[in-house]
């Protein structure tokens, strides 16, 4: 496996939120706008690379029997980080995910990269596996912001499409919307790895 | 690819405590440099909350600003005139339960301007009582006119037109609004008064 190939398989042959279906809780939870996928998938990105890297230069010094607690230690440890600087530098893009900040401790794709990938490999190749799977979760959750952006609120990244007071497709918004978007995305998503057979 | 450390009861202990002390020291390194700026973050929202519901002031209202049964009461004066008084209010009556907002008084009891601060109502039903549509209604209301001095939906018998599909989100605004009002005028209308005295000293 070349290593460029770390990178690319998380963004559709591996995709954390459509193909792996990890993380689920905030793709469903603060997708209701596309900005908050950025920030969202930003913030995890930066976990998961900071994460991926420590783990896989740590992975000879840490005992097996209790490799799970070192991870969640180094994890919330950068989660931490996020949430501090967030908090300070962009406080309006940290008032609407809130919780989902610190929640991202418990991310799946985080620990299960972590277990999956880097504890197996290298420095380099965890770099880019953790950037692949990062990008390819910002841009999925990105694409489910818009999608229930557009039909919920008639704006897209905060830019009025139609005008205020013209009815909108209002589930979309509301979480069942998100569990009806992110179906649909995953049966895309399928329809299209096996046309092109990726 | 050297061995992995074996998972002895000695090597455990020794690599949680070294990765948890190391993870810890960098912890309070980035909390020691996030802490002013979120100081002034914080403070800087603060008063850009009261500065959009009051008229223009030149006083720092967070110096005085007094506390009374969790709202928080921010004095506003201008050239040592009372210019109005910011109430940080809440309510738990929200549909996702408390909500707050800051409503401004002017110094004869009329509302000002209202703006919501932190809420989790529905987006595209409660959350359109940040719109002028609904909040707009509020501006120059003086609730002391109103039948028993009490903040009312049209579908409870009062004045306020309620969102559409979001009658318990506008109830809930309006109790917050409410709040702030009985407290103001009860208690704390001559504190107003009291702050531009001081600072009328100062000034001087």
């Amino acid at each position: 496996m070349s290593v460029l190939k770390n990178f690319t398989n998380g963004l559709i042959k591996e995709n954390p939120t459509f193909v792996l279906v990890l993380g689920t809780c905030p793709t469903l939870a603060v997708t209701t706008a596309a900005m908050n996928g950025i920030g969202m998938g930003a913030a995890t990105t930066f976990v998961l690379v900071c994460s991926n890297v420590m783990i896989a230069a740590l992975k000879n010094v840490i005992p097996d029997k209790v490799r799970i607690a070192a991870f969640i230690v180094i994890i919330a440890t950068f989660v931490t980080i996020v949430d501090l600087v967030m908090k300070a530098y962009t406080p309006d893009l940290y008032k609407t995910l809130g919780i989902f900040i610190p929640l991202i401790v418990v991310n799946c794709i985080i620990l299960g990269r972590a277990e999956a990938f880097a504890q197996k490999n290298n420095v380099i190749p965890a770099l880019l596996d953790g950037l692949g799977m990062g990008l390819g979760f910002t841009l999925a959750i990105t694409l489910m912001g818009s999608i229930r952006e557009i039909l919920g609120n008639g704006s897209v990244f905060d830019i009025r499409l139609i005008s205020q007071e013209a009815k909108t497709i209002l589930i979309f918004i509301l979480p069942p919307g998100a569990f009806i978007t992110y179906g649909y995305l995953i049966a895309i998503m399928n329809n299209i790895k096996r046309k092109y057979s990726i | 690819m050297s061995k992995k450390l074996e998972s002895t009861l000695k090597n455990m202990i020794l690599c949680l405590l070294l990765i948890s002390v190391a993870m810890a020291g960098a912890l309070g390194f980035v909390y020691g440099m996030t802490k002013e700026p979120i100081e002034k973050a914080n403070k800087a929202k603060e008063i850009q909350a009261v500065k959009d519901v009051l008229p223009e002031f030149d006083n720092d209202p967070t110096i005085d600003a007094k506390e009374m049964e969790g709202l928080r009461f921010y004095f506003a004066t201008k050239a040592g005139q009372p210019v109005g008084c910011a109430v940080k209010t809440f309510t738990e009556k929200g549909f996702s339960g408390h909500f707050e907002m800051m409503v401004g008084f002017k110094p004869d009891g009329s509302v000002n301007k209202i703006v919501v601060l932190e809420h989790k109502e529905t987006p595209g039903l409660g959350s359109k009582m940040k719109e002028p549509k609904f909040a707009g209604q509020f501006n120059g209301l003086n609730i002391g006119t109103l039948k028993d001095k009490l903040l009312k939906v049209k579908k409870d018998g009062g004045t306020v037109d309620a969102i559409t599909a979001a009658t318990i989100s506008s109830r809930a605004y309006c109790d917050g609004v409410q709040k702030a009002y009985n407290l103001y005028m009860n208690k704390m209308h001559t504190a107003a008064e009291q702050v531009a005295d001081t600072t009328k000293g100062v000034t001087k």
